[in-house]
C-alpha cells in the first residue's frame, strides 16, 4: 500500500463547500417532470363513465360510483371513477385506456390528510378538475399511446364502377380472421347497448364471436332480435355511434360482426333448440308482415299463441323486402330469417289487405289481440305544379315495384328529390336500372342529410351527382305530358335560435332548370291507416302532429287489445326500432292476455 | 489463550430482518465460535408477495405495473424481460427505436443499482461519505427516469410491443449532461473507495470464492466476473440491440469482495459509454407496436425462457401460456436467489461476524427478488 493511498480519501474534502443536492437547503420546491404520474384528474363532463379504467386497474383501486350532477344521456352513464389511493400504484394504465382522454394523471403528488377515511378529505375520492387540477403537466393519453384498439378492419366492398351495373351485394363480407380481430377490439363497457333500441347484448355476443363460438352468439342474438343477419347488414347501427372507441378512433363494426356470426349458422332452429311451446289456445292477428310483425309473431309463437299474419302483398318482409334494394340486402338472407320464423307454425295470409279483403271488425271479433305493424308505405308529394306529369314517381312505389321484379320504366336522366336513406336507395336503384345520369336534389347541405354517411359516400362513389341547397319549384311537361325539365331555385341556410338546425330559405330571384326525363320523390312517407273503419279511427289516439300512434309502455294503443309498433309508432323508422317494438308488443300481448284470463 | 477460546460456547446470532447491516427484509442466522462463523442459515420469506401467482390472475397487459416490483433497486430488467417473453410468445414485433430505448433504460437502471451497491458496501464497512455521494448522484439519474418514464423508482415503462412513451424533447442533451457529471464523479469514488486503505484492508482477500465453485453454484453476473470469468448475457446471448453496441465486459481476478466491487465500478463506466451510443445512434420511428385489446388479448400457447444481464446477474423469466387472456404460469429466475441463499450460506463459513454485512452487500443481494 502506497503512502499515496493514505492521503487519497482526504481529497474528498474539496467537496466541503459543494451544494447538497438530496436535501436542498434553503428548501427548494421539487419541480416534477412533464409526464410525472401523480394524482388523478378527471373531467366529469367529458368522462362518459364507461368503466374501462376500473377494468384495467391491476390494483383494483378504481371503483365506478354513481354521481348526481353529471351529464346523462345517449352514450354515457352517470358513473364516474373513484380512486382508492391506498391501493393505487400510479401506473397510469387507466389513463391509457380512457377513450375520451378525460382521465389524466396530474403532476401533483403530495396529499396530507388527518383522517384517511373522511369522505371529504380522505384518500378515497372521485377525481375531478378541482381537487388536483390538470395544468398541462402529467400523464395523458393520445391515439399513439392509447392501449385501445383504435384501428378497425375495413369491410371490403366491390368496385363502384362494377357494382353499379347489377343488384348483387355491395359489401363482400368479413373474412373470419377480420371478424375475429374486429370483435377482439371490444373492451366490454356495454355503452353500445344504450344505442340499440332493442338492447341487444352486444359485448356478450362480441365476446362469443371473438371465441369463434357463433352458436353462442346466435343464442344471444335471439334473446331480443329474431332477425340478426338482416340487422347485421342493413341496421342503422346506433350502437356504433355509442361505441366508445369512436371518440378517439373508429368504432367497432358491431353490425357487420353480427351479420358475420349469423351467417355462420345455417340452422337457427337447431342451435336455439326451443322446446315445443305449451298451447295457450289464444289467437293473435298481426297486420303487416314486416320486421315488427315478424318479431312479434316469433316471440308470441314461442309463448304458445296461435299467430296469423295478414300481409297485403304476396311476400313477407315489409319494407325489408320492398323498400330496401337487393344490392343492400340479398334475398337469400331474407328467406333464411323469415322462413325460420314461419317454421315455428306462424300462419300467413298473403294478398290479404285488411279493410279490403277482411275487415278490421272481423279481426277484432275473431282474435284475442291485434298487432298493427303496417309501416309507412305512402309517399309524400311536394305539391308543386306539374306533378301529374308522366315520369313522376314515388320512391316507395319505384323501389317496391323494382324489388318485386317489375321495375317501372325510367328515362336516361333521373332527378331524385330528398336526402334520406330512401333517396339514396332510389338514386342507386335508378343507376342500376340503366339511368345514365342521376341527380339528387336536397334543400339543405350535404352534412344535414338524414341519410347515413356510408350510403352518401357509396352513392357519390357510384356517380350520383349531389345538388345540395336546391329546391324544385315546377315540373315542366313536354307536349305528350311527359317530364321534360324541372325548374328550381337555390336556397340559403339561415341559422335558427336555440341550437336548432339551420333552415333553408329559397332565394327566389333566380330560377334555374335541369333537363331530366324522370323525377322520383323521396321526401318522406306517411302511414296509410285507411284500413281502419271510422269508428275505430276515432278511438285511436295519435300524437300532436297526427303522424304517429300513441302507445303505452307495452305497445298497446288507446284501443284495448290493439297493439302497434314500427314506423307508425316510432319516429326513428328503422328496422331495429320495429324489432324492438315488436318484441315489446309481444311481451305486452302476453301480459294482457294472461291478465285477461 | 487458545485453550480459553476452546472453552467458549458457540453463539447464535440473528442478523435481520431488522438490522442496519442487512439489505431489505432478510435474515441470516449465524452460528459462531467467538466471531468466527461456523454455520450460516439464510432466512428469506419476509417479503413474499406472491407475484408469480398474482400474475396468473391478471391479463397479460395488466401485469406490466406489477413486475417492476420484483426488484426494487433494479426494476427495469423485470419489465423488459416480461415484455420480451410475451412478445416472443405472441410473435409481436418490437420497433427498432423501442429496442434502443430499452437498452438505454436497462443501462440507466444498472447505473442506479450499481451506485446503490457502492454506497451499500462502503456503508457496511463504515465509510459513510460514499453512500452520501452515490445515493445523491443516483438521484440525478432518477431525475432522467422521471422525465422519461413518469416515475422515479417503479418506472412501469416497458410494455409488450415497445415502450409506453417516446423520448421527451431535449432528453438526449440532459442525459448527456448527467452522464458528464457522473463520469467526473466516478474518479472521486475511486479515490475515496478503491484507493482507501481501510476499504482495501477490509475487502482484499475477504469473502473469496473459487471460480469453478462459483460456476457450479450458479453464481452469475458481476459476482462471477469478479472471479475472472468473462460471462455476460449481453455478449453470450445478445438480446435487443446489444450486438450493435460497442462495450467491454470488465473482469477482475481477485475472487474477493474488492474484485466484485471494482467490476461494478468498471461497469458503471461501460454503462455510461453504452447510453452515449444509444443517444447518438437511436433511429427514428414508432416506439410502440400495440398489442391487442388489453382485456381480450390472447397469447398463443407455448412456453419461453428469456434472460437478460441485470446489475445482479442473469435474470430470467419462464412464461407459459395456454392460449388464454392471462399467463398460465410465470416463473422468475432472479440472481439473488442463488447468491442470497445458497452461495452466502457457504461463503460466510469461516468469516468474521463483522464482515457479514459487507459480504452480503458485495454479492448485491436483493431480498424482494428472492421472495418475489
Amino acid at each position: 500500500m502506497a503512502i499515496k493511498n493514505f492521503f487519497e480519501p482526504f481529497t474528498a474534502l474539496k467537496h466541503l463547500g459543494m451544494k447538497p443536492h438530496t436535501i436542498r437547503l434553503p428548501y427548494e420546491k421539487k419541480m416534477p417532470a412533464d409526464r410525472v404520474r401523480g394524482f388523478h384528474s378527471n373531467d366529469l363532463e367529458k368522462c362518459i363513465g364507461c368503466g374501462n379504467c376500473a377494468q384495467i386497474c391491476t390494483c383494483q383501486a378504481i371503483k365506478m360510483v354513481e354521481v348526481e350532477d353529471v351529464p346523462d344521456g345517449f352514450g354515457r352513464t352517470k358513473f364516474r371513477p373513484q380512486v382508492d389511493y391506498g391501493r393505487c400504484s400510479f401506473c397510469g394504465q387507466c389513463v391509457d385506456v380512457c377513450p375520451t382522454g378525460s382521465l389524466k394523471l396530474t403532476d401533483k403528488f403530495i396529499w396530507v390528510t388527518e383522517d384517511p377515511f373522511d369522505p371529504e378529505t380522505g384518500w378515497v375520492f372521485i377525481p375531478d378538475n378541482e381537487k388536483f387540477p390538470y395544468e398541462g403537466k402529467g400523464w395523458t393519453t393520445s391515439p399513439e399511446t392509447s392501449l385501445l384498439q383504435l384501428e378497425r378492419q375495413e369491410m371490403p366492398e366491390r368496385d363502384p364502377e362494377e357494382r353499379k351495373k347489377d343488384f348483387e351485394p355491395v359489401i363482400k363480407g368479413f373474412t373470419e380472421e377480420a371478424a375475429l380481430i374486429e370483435a377482439s377490439r371490444c373492451m366490454g363497457c356495454a355503452i353500445c347497448m344504450q344505442g340499440c333500441p332493442t338492447g341487444m347484448y352486444i359485448p356478450h355476443y362480441l365476446n362469443a364471436i371473438e371465441h369463434a363460438d357463433y352458436e353462442r352468439a346466435v343464442d344471444i342474438f335471439f334473446i331480443n332480435n329474431p332477425l340478426p343477419e338482416i340487422c347485421g347488414i342493413i341496421c342503422t347501427h346506433r350502437c356504433e355511434e355509442a361505441c366508445v372507441l369512436g371518440i378517439m378512433g373508429k368504432p367497432i363494426q358491431i353490425r357487420y360482426e353480427k351479420g358475420f356470426a349469423a351467417s355462420q349458422v345455417d340452422d337457427y332452429r337447431k342451435v336455439l333448440g326451443h322446446p315445443e311451446p305449451e298451447k295457450k289456445g289464444k289467437k293473435v292477428a298481426i297486420i303487416g308482415g314486416g320486421p315488427g310483425g315478424l318479431t312479434a309473431a316469433y316471440y308470441l309463437r314461442l309463448k304458445g299463441y296461435d299467430v296469423t299474419i295478414f300481409e297485403a302483398l304476396d311476400v313477407l318482409g315489409g319494407m325489408m323486402k320492398v323498400g330496401i334494394p337487393r344490392y343492400r340486402l340479398p334475398q337469400n338472407v331474407l328467406d333464411k330469417e323469415i322462413n325460420h320464423i314461419i317454421d315455428y307454425g306462424v300462419e300467413v295470409k298473403y294478398n290479404t289487405r285488411v279493410g279490403k279483403d277482411i275487415t278490421f271488425d272481423e279481426l277484432k271479433q275473431n282474435y284475442d289481440a291485434i298487432y298493427i305493424g303496417v309501416g309507412y308505405h305512402k309517399g309524400l308529394t311536394m305539391r308543386i305544379p306539374g306533378e301529374d306529369a308522366e315520369g313522376v314517381l314515388q320512391a316507395v312505389y319505384f323501389l317496391r315495384e323494382t324489388n318485386l321484379g317489375r321495375p317501372p320504366k325510367i328515362g336516361k336522366k333521373v332527378l331524385v328529390v330528398g336526402g334520406g336513406d330512401v333517396a339514396m336507395d332510389a338514386t342507386r336503384t335508378a343507376l342500376r336500372l340503366g339511368a345514365e345520369e342521376v341527380l339528387l336534389s336536397y334543400r339543405r347541405r350535404i352534412v344535414d342529410m338524414p341519410a347515413s354517411d356510408e350510403e352518401k359516400h357509396e352513392a357519390m362513389a357510384e356517380g350520383v351527382k349531389f345538388l345540395p341547397q336546391t329546391l324544385p319549384i315546377e315540373i315542366v311537361k313536354d307536349e305528350n305530358g311527359h317530364v321534360k325539365a324541372v325548374k328550381y331555385v337555390k336556397t340559403k341556410m339561415v341559422p335558427q335560435p336555440g341550437g336548432k338546425r339551420p333552415k333553408p330559405v329559397p332565394i327566389e330571384d333566380e330560377v334555374y332548370e335541369w333537363d331530366v326525363d324522370t323525377v322520383i320523390y323521396a321526401i318522406g312517407q306517411a302511414p296509410d291507416l285507411s284500413f281502419l273503419p271510422e269508428n275505430w279511427l276515432e278511438k285511436l289516439e295519435l300524437d300532436s302532429r297526427g303522424k304517429h300512434i300513441v302507445v303505452n309502455e307495452y305497445g298497446m294503443t288507446s284501443i284495448e287489445g290493439v297493439f302497434a309498433g314500427g314506423d307508425i309508432v316510432n319516429p326513428r323508422a328503422d328496422v331495429i326500432s320495429a324489432i324492438a317494438d315488436g318484441r315489446k308488443a309481444a311481451e305486452g300481448i302476453d301480459k294482457y292476455l294472461s291478465e285477461k284470463g | 489463550m487458545s485453550e480459553r477460546i476452546e472453552t467458549i460456547r458457540e453463539f447464535e446470532y440473528f442478523i435481520g430482518p431488522q438490522h442496519p447491516g442487512i439489505t431489505g427484509n432478510f435474515s441470516i442466522k449465524l452460528k459462531a465460535k467467538g466471531d468466527i462463523i461456523l454455520e450460516a442459515e439464510a432466512h428469506p420469506g419476509y417479503l413474499h408477495r406472491g407475484f408469480e401467482k398474482l400474475m396468473e390472475q391478471r391479463h397479460w397487459v395488466k401485469n406490466v405495473p406489477m413486475v417492476c416490483r420484483i426488484c426494487v433497486p433494479d426494476p427495469d430488467p423485470n419489465e423488459v424481460l416480461y415484455a420480451m417473453g410475451v412478445e416472443e410468445l405472441a410473435g409481436l414485433e418490437v420497433p427498432e427505436r423501442a429496442q434502443w430505448i430499452r437498452v438505454m433504460v436497462l443501462e440507466m437502471s444498472r447505473i442506479t443499482a450499481h451506485l446503490f451497491y457502492l454506497g451499500g458496501i462502503a456503508g457496511a464497512l463504515g465509510l459513510y461519505t460514499i453512500p452520501q455521494w452515490t445515493i445523491g448522484d443516483r438521484d440525478y439519474v432518477l431525475d432522467r427516469f422521471e422525465e422519461l418514464t413518469g416515475a422515479r423508482v417503479y418506472h412501469i415503462y416497458t410494455t409488450p410491443g415497445g415502450v409506453r412513451r417516446d423520448l421527451p424533447k431535449g432528453f438526449a442533451d440532459r442525459m448527456h449532461k448527467t452522464l458528464d457529471y457522473l463520469e467526473k464523479r466516478l474518479k472521486d469514488y475511486y479515490r475515496l473507495m478503491f484507493d482507501n486503505p481501510v476499504f482495501q484492508k477490509r475487502t482484499i482477500g475477504v469473502g473469496t470464492m473459487d471460480p469453478e465453485w462459483a460456476m457450479e453454484n450458479g453464481v452469475t453476473g458481476p459476482n462471477l466476473r469478479g472471479c475472472g470469468v468473462k460471462a455476460d448475457v449481453r455478449i453470450d446471448d445478445p438480446y435487443l440491440v446489444y450486438e450493435k453496441i460497442d462495450f467491454e465486459v470488465p473482469t477482475a481476478d481477485g475472487c474477493d469482495m474488492f474484485s466484485r466491487a471494482i467490476v461494478r465500478y468498471r461497469e458503471l463506466e461501460q454503462s455510461i459509454h453504452i447510453i452515449r451510443q444509444v443517444l447518438d445512434n437511436i433511429p427514428d420511428g414508432p416506439f410502440l407496436n400495440k398489442p391487442g385489446n388489453p382485456m381480450m388479448w390472447r397469447v398463443p400457447p407455448g412456453d419461453v425462457y428469456v434472460r437478460v444481464e441485470s446489475s445482479k446477474g442473469e435474470y430470467g423469466y419462464y412464461i407459459v401460456s395456454n392460449g388464454g387472456v392471462k399467463p398460465y404460469r410465470v416463473h422468475v429466475r432472479g440472481p439473488s436467489m442463488t447468491h442470497g441463499i445458497h452461495v452466502i450460506e457457504q461463503l460466510l463459513v469461516g468469516q468474521r461476524v463483522a464482515d457479514v454485512s459487507a459480504i452480503m452487500f458485495s454479492l448485491d443481494i436483493c431480498p424482494p427478488d428472492i421472495d418475489r
